[in-house]
């Protein structure tokens, strides 16, 4: 059973690239060659910047042999069929076998592929994956035609076993595989001959390359943090860096630095986003302070003066570069202290979207629903307006030209040092929250207010010029922004029907599209037309009302709330109070977990069924109340009796959204419907007791169905 | 390989050792292009020679313009005129990184005490309809060079596939030098008898262009600079290929000319503030409409591998 061991040596793969594509080799090479009729007991693939490596352990030494048997044509059959089955199975006539099949003779064919040495089959599949090989991005170099992620330089092939290794006769493009890698680039340059997988793994370690990025990174953190506990400091985690900074290195060497003095007072959000953004440095913290005092930098190399030269010209460039962010933000400072009246008049030449006009206007328009939102969360209305107006002057300061990433962060700061209360500060830089669903959600009221305006503003708008979501396609994110209000919403605990607060900015987004000109031609509607306007505003919102539903589900699913429970609670009236409805669903999802939810269920859908095919079979709605004394029987007057008294304790419940008591008053219904159903006949012989029973059977749809539709609710 | 390099005493040493050690290599030491443009790939040298198959070997330094970089001299790193080295290998040999770093070597960077490294970093000039893939080369996490495998230059594949390496000479020489700000860089040897800073060359300069580009430059003449020049690419284009003597010259590098021109004006008119976001996409598509119909009469020329 021989070993395979696999190196692609190439110029610098992309850090980000390395991980897929170790996983890709493994994949392409291993799948060929079971497909080549090869088994394998294991295998690893690992990648550093300059090569991709596979190792396969336990490989069969070469393919079984395969007979296979094909029934032809018939021996009467015309020439041509004949021939063609002949082509078929790449056989000649004198090869078929002719046999008798009932009363006819037909001819068969007898196919025998004979194993295949291994050498032979890794050749065929390492040329195939190199060949095919899933790059993101792949290119050409020199007078050649091979697409590699960047110039490939060597092929290592070799099959090991206990007689030695031998190498996989192989030729790509004019690279001839051999038994030979690269060590370190300037460390141990030269071909080091390799014997199997322990021997190239050992010597590269020798020739100061780790292999195994997992081990590169382990070392790196390692190290970084031993560094900075010993001076008392701490390492900001940042998973992410840590494996791009591990595919930048093949000999990581950990090297701490000191920020200039003159920058420890920029915010600290600006030092790790220089740091990381510009030289993938990792930054230290002084937990007493949560200051950012020093940096971690990862050379790939060691050198005879521990990195010395090395750091001092890290230190050298951060400080070029902090030097640039200083600036911007003393400029910025600047500005924010005169008011940030310039930035804001600068957005007025700042498209938001071409057919919705400035950033500017979008201001205003989020400005004037954050006033009107405020109420509804409980927060000031002045503050929230000048939240808004200012909340996205930031766009137009240097240090977001330069770091994206930091808008409204950076306007918080710029805010603060305008005066503004902290109120209005927190709210500048909290109001692109929550982004990612593990974004903490803002809670201050006034932070609340803007959020939610900023992103009402942004759905309306999208609607209103038809932009939605479609598939996989979301340009303008506005999933995430739908998300970011269910999420505002439901953890504030804000009570309020959508739907109307949706209508202003609609109307709104479409006062700016006529200014854009974003109507066609002779389509311009009269906005000035409060009912014709305020209809289709009603309509639009609808339907976004629709897709937050949608986006509802898929949240509510994430938490474990099925689909049919919130379709039950979506029939319900008040569904655009999100909070509301999440509330009811939540209660009616601990209902139908209990044994007396479930069959209160099955009880339900059976009256339910039962009146619903009477209604249909006799034309009429069964929804006269009906009459007690008609009741025959214990089971029947206790049926009345629990409904009577299922109703007097829902409706209160219900009046005060006690869902939770409305559903045990439901739960109580379980039993006296059950005994019920288990006495009585409800289509009687007796027509008037029929009715009166079919009216029966509608109290309990009535009753029920004030909490949640349940016919909506499978099982 | 490694014997110790000895450090440059100014700029200009350090564009001669460039300039020595391509040589050396192989390289035509060429001259700058007498226009003015944004970065050293515009120089035909490298955009029209990326084309066809024909091998070429090019080195030379290139006075590069970006008017929305200028900062009145104040910055120590920031130039709206400054230096770009160029080198244009075709086809990209298989040495082609040992050979860049043997240029690190000649300028005096000793890569046993530096941290050397090959980041990802693919390149694209709109203006161009041009792309390749490469890296951003560090020196102790600062970029040195950048180092591209020309895929495509005016809209047509590049084959074989040009090497084009692009050193930023003033930030790299600020580094082989240790100085912080560009200005107090020693542009002569520092003990000639008339010792010239960086500074002393350029800081008028770039006081005198800064006001020119953000301030005063004439918007309506650039404007319709720009349109002449496009308009004067078109016309060399659709000349007929047989001259008055009935000689085939196809006239891509005049028409290549009037491309750069409008590339640059677009520029000023961008540093002047005046083209809005949503144009500025436009311009960028008139001024690559306009390189790939130069790249595509260059392919018709014996120099852009046309069989005669």
């Amino acid at each position: 059973m021989p070993d395979l061991l696999i190196e692609l040596f190439s110029e610098e793969i992309p850090a980000r690239m390395q991980a897929r594509a170790a996983e890709d080799l493994k994949r392409l090479v291993t799948d060929g060659l079971v497909e080549a009729g090869l088994t394998y007991a294991g295998a690893g693939a690992f990648a550093t910047p300059r090569r991709l490596a596979l190792t396969v352990q336990g490989l069969s030494a070469e393919s079984p042999t395969t007979r296979e048997e094909r029934k032809g044509p018939r021996a009467d059959a015309p020439d041509q069929a004949i021939e063609g089955f002949c082509r078929s199975t790449g056989l000649t006539r004198d090869w078929l076998e002719l046999r008798e099949v009932g009363k006819a003779k037909v001819y068969f064919a007898i196919i025998t592929r004979p194993g295949r040495k291994a050498p032979e089959i890794v050749a065929e599949v390492l040329e195939a994956a190199i060949r095919n090989f899933p790059w993101p991005k792949s290119m050409r170099w020199g007078s050649g035609s091979l697409r590699w992620v960047r110039p490939l330089h060597s092929i290592l092939c070799i099959l090991t076993d206990e007689a030695g290794a031998e190498v996989v006769p192989l030729e790509v493009d004019g690279i001839r595989a051999g038994n030979t890698t690269q060590g370190h680039r300037f460390m141990v340059p030269g071909a080091i001959p390799i014997g199997s997988f322990d021997d190239y793994q050992a010597k590269l370690k020798r020739a100061h390359v780790v292999l195994d990025p997992a081990e590169r990174a382990d070392m790196i953190w390692a190290e970084a943090t031993n560094m900075a506990f010993a001076q008392g400091l701490e390492v900001v985690e940042d998973r992410g860096l840590l494996a791009e900074v591990a595919g930048l290195v093949e000999w990581p060497v950990v090297l701490m630095g000191s920020i200039g003095e003159d920058f420890l007072g920029l915010p600290p959000e600006v030092l790790q986003t220089s740091m990381k953004e510009h030289q993938k440095f990792f930054s230290v913290r002084n937990p007493k302070t949560g200051r950012i005092e020093k940096f971690v930098t990862v050379a790939n190399r060691a050198t005879i003066d521990n990195g010395a030269t090395i750091l001092k010209g890290n230190q050298k460039v951060l400080s070029a570069r902090l030097s640039d962010a200083r600036f911007f933000w003393e400029n910025d400072l600047r500005e924010a202290k005169a008011g940030m009246g310039a930035w804001l008049e600068g957005l007025k030449a700042v498209t938001f979207h071409n057919k919705l006009g400035s950033q500017y206007s979008r201001i205003e328009r989020i400005a004037a629903l954050a006033r009107d939102i405020a109420p509804l969360v409980g927060a000031d209305a002045d503050l929230a307006e000048q939240a808004a107006r200012v909340a996205k002057a930031d766009l137009r300061s240097e240090m977001v030209g330069e770091f994206p990433e930091l808008q409204g962060i950076m306007g918080g700061y710029y805010a603060r040092a305008a005066g503004m209360p902290d109120a209005v500060a927190d709210a500048c830089a909290a109001h692109y929250s929550p982004l990612g669903p593990s974004d903490a959600v803002p809670s201050d009221p006034v932070s609340v207010a803007v959020a939610l305006a900023d992103k009402l503003d942004t759905l309306t708008g999208f609607w209103a010029i038809e932009e939605k979501p479609t598939g996989s396609k979301d340009p303008f994110a506005l999933r995430r922004a739908a998300l970011g209000v269910i999420r505002l919403l439901l953890s504030n605990q804000v009570r309020a029907s959508l739907v109307p607060v949706l209508v202003d900015p609609v109307r709104r987004n479409r006062a700016a599209m006529a200014e854009a000109g974003a109507f066609p031609g002779d389509e311009v509607p009269d906005l000035s037309n409060d009912r014709v306007e305020k209809e289709c505003a009603l309509v639009l919102a609808a339907d976004l009302m629709t897709f937050f539903h949608d986006r509802l589900k898929v949240f509510l699913r994430d938490q474990g709330i099925r689909h049919d429970v919130i379709d039950a609670c979506l029939a319900m009236p008040g569904n655009d109070d999100l909070t509301l409805l999440v509330k009811r669903a939540e209660a009616l999802a601990a209902f139908l977990k209990t044994e007396d939810g479930v069959n209160l269920l099955q009880g339900f859908k059976r009256a339910n069924n039962i009146l619903t095919q009477a209604e249909e079979k006799d034309g009429v709605e069964y929804s006269f109340g009906p009459e007690p004394k008609l009741a025959e029987g214990a089971e029947e007057t206790a049926l009345f009796k629990a409904l009577d008294r299922a109703e007097a304790a829902i409706l209160p419940a219900m009046k005060a959204e006690d869902f939770a008591a409305a559903m045990a008053a439901m739960a109580a219904l379980r039993k006296p419907i059950d005994a019920f159903f288990e006495a009585v006949q409800v289509n009687s012989e007796n027509q008037i007791i029929r009715r009166n029973r079919l009216n029966l059977l509608h109290r309990i749809r009535a009753i029920c169905g004030g909490v949640a539709d349940l016919t909506k609710v499978e099982g | 390989m490694t014997q110790a390099p000895t450090t440059p005493r100014s700029f200009q040493e350090i564009i001669l050792r460039l300039q020595t050690y391509w040589a050396s290599k192989g390289c035509a030491v060429l001259q700058p292009y007498d226009m003015e443009v944004g970065a050293g790939t515009f120089h035909p040298a490298t955009t029209l020679r990326a084309l066809g198959d024909r091998p070429w070997a090019a080195a030379y330094v290139q006075p590069s313009r970006r008017p929305t970089d200028g900062r009145y001299g104040e910055n120590p790193n920031r130039l709206q005129h400054y230096y770009q080295y160029q080198v244009l290998i075709k086809p990209s040999p298989p040495d082609l990184q040992d050979l860049y770093l043997g240029s690190l070597r000649a300028i005096g960077i000793d890569d046993s005490l530096h941290d050397i490294r090959f980041v990802e970093d693919d390149w694209e000039s709109p203006t161009l309809g041009a792309w390749g893939l490469g890296w951003e080369v560090w020196c102790d996490g600062m970029e040195v060079s950048q180092f591209t495998y020309f895929q495509q230059v005016g809209g047509h594949d590049c084959r074989p596939v040009s090497g084009e390496l692009t050193y930023g000479l003033e930030r790299l020489a600020m580094y082989v030098l240790g100085v912080d700000h560009v200005m107090d860089m020693p542009f002569n040897d520092p003990g000639a008898p008339i010792a010239l800073t960086y500074g002393d060359v350029f800081r008028q300069t770039e006081q005198e262009y800064s006001r020119w580009n953000f301030d005063v430059a004439d918007t309506e003449t650039l404007f319709q600079h720009f349109k002449d020049a496009e308009a004067e690419c078109e016309r060399i284009l659709a000349s007929e290929a047989e001259d008055k003597a009935g000689r085939r010259i196809i006239m891509a590098h005049p028409a290549y000319d009037q491309c750069i021109k409008a590339s640059h004006l677009f520029n000023l008119l961008d540093a002047r503030g005046v083209i809005s976001v949503t144009e500025r996409q436009a311009y960028i598509g008139r001024v690559r409409a306009l390189a790939k119909k130069c790249a595509d009469a260059f392919v018709q020329t014996e120099a852009g591998g046309a069989s005669a």
